[in-house]
């Protein structure tokens, strides 16, 4: 079998075993990123010698026992706004297009002390600005199950490295759905946890309040490795939840038996914008779930009018803060020439930020100034306070609730960025689950008449990530396999071969 | 026509900086000085990904300096962010408390000529300090030093309660020495510890309107606080007078020229657009916190002074002095305990000490002598082995070097060796010699004891204890 048929899981199992070797596993990997990387365009920097010079603390940590985990001696990829000590961390912007942390996040930490190999960085939209890996200042990438679609974002080169098969797994961050809507484009399951879950020092912030780092990977059972993993408290970040082990690996049991799924109203109502293949598909899980001993309702959730527009005021006020100090004076990009120091800034910013990163900035500083700030922010945050309000209410009735990722499947590159506005309501689904800091996961249930899969997310209450990744596991189990989009363009071409 | 009079009104934001190890939002040190840039991290140089943890030690110093002041404590209160572009704030924005500071409402009693007067204080925030920028005029670029950046501060806002630069000084006096006896600042002005910015307006007297107020900054001592007091009010009432108004904007003190600068106007004003910091969770701030801070507040200036009066039975005026500096009156108190002579104790403190302070341009939080040293000192001249001038020139090596006392009466030969029987023999002498002096002494001219003690002491080459000599004269001659 072919190394890459692995999952993450099983790829570490067979490694524990001797079966497989840390390097062929790594070199695995950088063959099939050889490979597809010129139609894919996933990673925006692989460093082969950097890479090698781990696998060799790798394979002596393994044989020191210092590496234990299920997932030692796995290969990767990490979201490029996820700082890598001494490995470039861009963004995909040119304001950090020669920015070398010199400090690991504590997520990618995390992974060095469970003996996983990062990689390489993966392609983003700029600061993770975007759903579809357009607006990254380093080329776009292309979604593997089709090259002439996108494949979402803003986690679009984690997304499309794993479907590619040239990571094992990788690490995507989501404010308001980069995780969730790119794995459902391409085909391959994402988390992003309970805010607070995983430590967002060394994750270079979008929206503070909003931001978490979450695993892409084949299935459920690698995500929930991975999440055991990452997940934990920092001292570093005082947004970091104190949480006990749960050890979600472990406690998988695929049991859906007297399970409350809810699926709000107002989601299916959305009649001129839900892809007609995607209601099929809602509409299918919720049979296939009911089927299957979960008790499935329709009810309204609320507020869902008012989550496009909070999300878009919240993030972008912070975002606005936060890209504040790229401005060429301590590292990234400096404009060559300047006229005094507040030319240098303008110059700065206005060639190193792409053109949907200034719109943000523009927003969020508009929406905090004065005069605004009552108009706009402070409401923001008061229906912000809603929304969680009515995902407290839908909780108390129902385990979890049941959603698409995306009202469509991938658009085709270049169809999103005319419309900005419209590219924003595409995040109905997913934002909310940030504004109110809930556990969601993406996993892809059918393929669309296109061709391209469609990913449906379950959502739980806080800190429900057990319960979630147990319902995902068993929905995961009744859909069957789902092949990664390298392995079924294999299959497709053996079939007509054999045909 | 008659002269129209005016009243200054005054208000003071004061930043004072926290005497913590470490950064109110890591773990560098906050030590004045160093290399540039050694004192630093990612969190406190802006790096993309680093995130602030608050220093629970700048909480307590906040809340300590809150409750001194009769502060109202916000047991739920939160960061902001006070976004504006310099190089010095490395993030572009500084972590500050505008919606939710963590004090409010409290005042201060201060001493004016015309007696105490209560000045209101409106708020205190917690807040990092930013960065230094350096201008190198042969590279003709700019450097920045981020050693500061982070540091911890408590800016304290005062309502317009002040009328003159007298009251501004006590207030400020008042509120360095609250820090000082509190441990959470030493509020030194020339580094930059305590930095005052002076809201100023005038108004006719009796008039209960405010006067459009100027906002003064770059103030970095008392003198010059109340030089840049007078000389804005003359510049406003100037204005008044020639029938122009005064713009609300912010000016600069150059004290050196007495006259300061429009910085920028109320219309170019800047936006901060404060928003809550998401990335720091409100601080709670619990009763049992509170209650602990407020039993671990040190004896305080007035009841300090209260108990030198009882205990040591010294003047109000004394014991108000010795108080001023809490490092003072603590070496004053174990001064005055080990030689068992408070009275004595005080008068080296009121007269030599605070002569020297002066004259060596010390602040009284740098004296360092040992009290054991000065006790030894004071024990010596009452027993009458070294007269009083020789005393000073040994409380001086004492201040200066913090010499042992004995060994250096003794190696420079200050000690008053002579035996009773010897110094008997030489009053004797001096007194036949002078008969008329002595004449005159029995004859009530006191002022001739002067001169009896000035030629024994110079037969005895001063090493003699000048009242021992007058004893010995007066019950001789009686």
């Amino acid at each position: 079998m072919d190394i890459l048929e692995n999952t993450a899981l099983s790829l570490g199992k067979k490694i524990r075993l001797k079966e497989i070797g840390v390097r062929e596993a790594v070199k695995a990997s950088l063959d099939q990123i050889d490979r597809q990387e010129p139609k894919i365009h996933a990673f925006l920097d692989v460093d082969e010698k950097k890479v090698y010079a781990r696998v060799k603390e790798v394979e002596e940590g393994i044989k020191a026992g210092r590496y234990r985990g299920p997932l030692a001696g796995v290969p990767i990829a990490v979201k490029d706004n996820i700082c890598t000590k001494g490995q470039k961390t861009t963004c995909a912007s040119r304001i950090l297009g020669n920015f070398v942390p010199p400090y690991n996040a504590s997520a990618v930490e995390r992974l060095h002390a469970a003996g996983m190999i990062v990689i390489g960085k993966t392609n983003m939209d700029e600061f993770a600005m975007g759903s579809t890996t357009e607006t990254s200042a380093f080329g776009i990438t292309h979604n593997p199950w089709n090259t002439n679609h996108v494949p979402g974002g803003s986690s679009g080169g984690s997304c499309a490295a794993v479907a590619a098969g040239e990571a094992f797994a990788a690490l995507g961050s989501d404010t308001g759905g980069s995780i969730r809507q790119p794995s459902a484009y391409c085909g391959v399951t994402g988390i992003k946890p309970t805010y607070g879950t995983v430590s967002r020092y060394g994750l270079i912030a979008y929206a503070s309040s909003l931001d978490q780092i979450g695993p892409v990977a084949r299935d459920t059972a690698d995500c929930a490795a991975l999440l055991d993993v990452i997940m934990g408290y920092d001292a570093k970040d005082s947004t970091s939840m104190e949480r006990k082990s749960e050890n979600f690996l472990d406690s998988l049991k695929g049991d859906l038996h007297g399970v409350r799924i809810g699926v709000p109203k107002e989601y299916l109502d959305l009649a001129e914008n839900l892809d007609p293949d995607v209601k099929k598909a809602m509409v299918d899980t919720i049979h296939l779930l009911s089927r299957n001993g979960a008790i499935v309702e329709f009810f309204q959730l609320g507020m869902v009018d008012y989550v496009i527009p909070a999300y878009y005021i919240i993030a972008s006020a912070e975002a606005s803060s936060n890209l504040a100090r790229f401005d060429g004076v301590k590292y990234g990009y400096r404009t060559p020439e300047a006229d005094g120091l507040h030319d240098m800034y303008k110059k700065t910013r206005a060639e190193g930020f792409g053109e949907e990163v200034k719109r943000r900035i523009l927003l969020g500083s508009f929406v905090l100034s004065s005069g605004y700030y009552d108009a706009y922010y402070l409401k923001a945050l008061r229906a912000k306070a809603l929304i969680k309000k009515s995902f407290d209410d839908a909780f108390y009735k129902y385990d979890m609730i049941l959603a698409p990722a995306s009202p469509t499947t991938a658009p085709e590159i270049g169809k999103s960025l005319q419309d900005p506005l419209k590219m924003y309501l595409s995040d109905i689904y997913t934002t909310a689950v940030n504004l109110a800091g809930l556990p969601g996961i993406s996993i892809p249930v059918a393929m669309d008449s296109k061709g391209l899969p469609v990913g449906l997310q379950l959502v739980g209450n806080c800190f429900s990530e057990k319960k979630l990744l147990d319902a995902a596991y068993g929905l995961e189990k009744l859909r069957g396999s789902f092949p990664m989009a390298f392995q079924a363009k294999v299959e497709k071409k053996h079939g007509k071969e054999r045909a | 026509m008659m002269e129209k009079q005016y009243e200054t009104v005054i208000g003071l934001e004061v930043h004072v900086e926290l005497a913590s190890a470490t950064k109110i939002f890591c773990g560098c040190s906050t030590k004045f000085g160093g290399a540039p840039n050694t004192h630093t991290c990612p969190v406190c140089t802006g790096m993309p990904g680093s995130l602030p943890v608050l220093n629970r030690q700048v909480v307590e110093y906040a809340l300590a300096l809150g409750l001194a002041a009769n502060c109202g404590i916000n047991q739920h209160c939160r960061f902001d962010r006070k976004n504006y572009f310099y190089p010095d704030n490395p993030q572009n924005y500084q972590i500050s408390q505008l919606y939710v500071p963590i004090c409010h409402d409290g005042w201060l009693m201060v001493d004016t000529s015309v007696g105490p007067k209560k000045i209101r204080i409106h708020e205190m925030h917690m807040e990092e300090d930013a960065g230094k920028l350096i201008h190198d005029e042969w590279e003709d670029c700019s450097l920045v030093d981020y050693n500061r950046s982070g540091v911890p501060l408590v800016e304290i806002v005062s309502e317009p309660d002040m009328r003159s630069a007298e009251e501004v000084i006590a207030y400020l006096e008042k509120l360095r020495m609250i820090c000082q006896y509190l441990g959470v600042s030493d509020c030194k002005l020339q580094e930059g510890s305590m930095r005052a910015d002076v809201n100023l307006s005038v108004r006719e007297v009796g008039s209960d309107k405010l006067g459009t107020r100027t906002e003064m900054k770059n103030l970095n001592s008392f003198k010059a606080i109340a030089r840049a007091i007078d000389g804005e009010r003359a510049r406003q009432i100037e204005l008044l007078e020639e029938g122009r108004s005064v713009v609300q904007e912010t000016r600069r003190w150059d004290d050196n020229k007495e006259y300061s600068y429009a910085m920028r106007s109320k219309e170019d004003a800047k936006d901060y657009r404060y928003f809550p910091d998401p990335d720091l969770p409100s601080v709670y701030i619990d009763d049992e916190w509170i209650s602990r801070v407020k039993k671990a507040q040190p004896e305080m200036q007035p009841e300090k002074a209260a108990r030198y009066q009882k205990d040591y039975g010294l003047s109000e005026y004394d014991a108000k002095q010795l108080t001023q500096s809490r490092h003072l009156a603590e070496l004053f108190e174990k001064t005055a305990d080990l030689c068992g002579n408070p009275k004595k104790a005080a008068n080296w403190f009121l007269g030599e000490t605070l002569r020297l302070l002066k004259e060596r341009g010390l602040e009284e939080e740098e004296v360092e002598f040992s009290p054991e040293h000065l006790a030894a000192l004071i024990v010596s001249v009452e027993k009458g082995e070294v007269n009083n001038q020789g005393a000073k020139e040994v409380f001086e090596k004492i201040f200066d070097e913090d010499v042992e006392p004995m060994a250096y009466i003794e190696a420079h030969g200050l000690k008053i060796s002579q035996s009773a029987g010897e110094a008997k023999a030489v009053v004797d002498k001096i007194l036949a010699a002078n008969a008329d002096a002595v004449e005159k002494y029995k004859n009530g001219e006191e002022k001739v004891l002067g001169f009896l003690v000035g030629q024994i002491m110079k037969e005895m080459k001063g090493k003699c204890n000048p009242g021992q000599m007058k004893e010995l004269i007066i019950s001789k001659v009686k």
